[in-house]
């Protein structure tokens, strides 16, 4: 592989930069940036995620205008439609107002910081442009119209000289499936999980809720049975609990006749009592 | 213009993702600043690819993407199983791997 594409190399001339591809080129090259920045400078975490989608998108066409083609495509369908969108599933799971801490852990971490990057673009930059400017490309036009094309050569080339790594991958690819699965698992004991309902009863009884009972319902009575009659205690006096906070609103005197009946504070039959009214015995 | 520009402008990109890595505060951001400091090697990859007229930069700029890939999917469950106890994706707060 490597000794044809020695050959291909040789034979091909060196190519150039079309006018067509250095439009591309500057239309792109600023986009990309743009993204960048844009990715570092925003607030929040969802519109960094769409700057870097920007980004990649930009890259890819770079690439394919780079006769790699295979990697073009390979960018946007995995890149930005796969590893983004993972991305701005858990940007939703977490929450996306968990935006950054404006708190300065270090102090002047951030000066530092942006001082130290400027630096490092500035010599990579440097180094870029001293060393590579004279450097005629060979192109690949050669290794591109031959052998069936880009795809085809990148697969030959994957399954002959690089098979060791590609056989390396798969068992990466494993690890981190099962790496991932393992490391975002709840499982039953989680903070989410439900309790049993004899979990629900210890923990009632232990003193968890206000009563280990569940509050009195309303009083069912010959007169009235709706949800806003209030339930009677043995004394005759009304069980506050029974009281619904929704229907609060109901006036209690309206019950006040029944109530008074129920407790037998008016001289009225006795529905429960075999011997009659007072006067009756009397 | 020679093939020089895009190693240029792949410099550019690597900075900001190597600023981004060491300002933001949020782990998820982190987490894409290094997506982007990947894809600028990706880039010069394939400029090289290009300039030594030899396929093997694309297949190494493959097994970037591959690796890529690889460290996301376990990057994320970590970040979400941190969440998960610390109620926080910021990297200030999480100052241990467990509790």
């Amino acid at each position: 592989m490597l000794h044809t594409a020695v050959v291909l190399a040789a034979a091909s001339t060196t190519d150039h930069v079309g006018a067509g591809e250095a439009i591309t080129f500057w239309i792109l090259g600023p986009l990309a940036l743009a993204g960048g920045l844009g990715m570092l400078f925003a607030r929040n975490a969802v519109h960094s995620a769409l700057f870097l989608v920007l980004t990649m998108l930009s890259l890819g066409v770079l690439y394919m205008v780079q006769q790699a083609p295979f990697l073009g495509f390979v960018q946007i369908i995995v890149y930005t439609g796969a590893i983004m969108m993972l991305f701005l599933f858990v940007l939703m799971m977490v929450g996306r107002d968990s935006s950054d801490s404006v708190v300065e852990v270090l102090r002047g971490q951030r000066l530092w910081a942006g001082v130290l990057g400027v630096g490092l673009a500035g010599l990579v930059i440097g180094i870029v442009a001293r060393a590579l400017t004279s450097v005629s490309s060979v192109g690949l036009n050669g290794p591109n119209s031959t052998n069936g094309g880009n795809v085809s050569q990148i697969g030959r080339s994957l399954f002959t000289d690089f098979l060791f790594p590609f056989e390396l991958t798969s068992a990466l690819l494993i690890t981190a499936a099962v790496g991932a699965m393992v490391l975002a698992y709840t499982g039953r004991g989680g903070k989410g999980s439900k309790r049993t309902q004899r979990e629900m009863m210890v923990a009632r009884f232990r003193g968890e809720h206000d009563r280990p009972s569940p509050l009195p319902g309303p009083g069912v009575f010959a007169t009235g049975n709706s949800v806003a009659t209030p339930a009677l205690l043995p004394d005759g006096s009304i069980a506050p609990e029974s009281l619904s906070e929704i229907i609060e609103s109901t006036p209690v005197d309206e019950y006040e006749h029944d109530l008074a009946e129920v407790a037998n504070a008016e001289a009225s039959p006795d529905a429960h009592a075999l011997t009659g009214t007072e006067e009756a015995r009397s | 213009m020679s093939p020089t520009y895009y190693l240029l402008l792949s410099a550019l990109l690597f900075a900001i993702g190597t600023i981004g890595v060491l300002v933001r505060r949020n782990a998820i951001v982190v987490f894409m600043c290094i997506e982007l400091m990947l894809n600028s090697v990706n880039l010069t990859l394939v400029t090289f690819s290009r300039i030594n007229g030899s396929l093997n930069g694309q297949v190494m700029a493959f097994f970037v993407m591959v690796v890529a890939a690889a460290e996301v999917v376990v990057g994320l469950a970590i970040i979400m199983s941190i969440f998960r106890t610390r109620r926080s994706a910021s990297v200030d707060d999480s100052n241990l791997l467990k509790y």
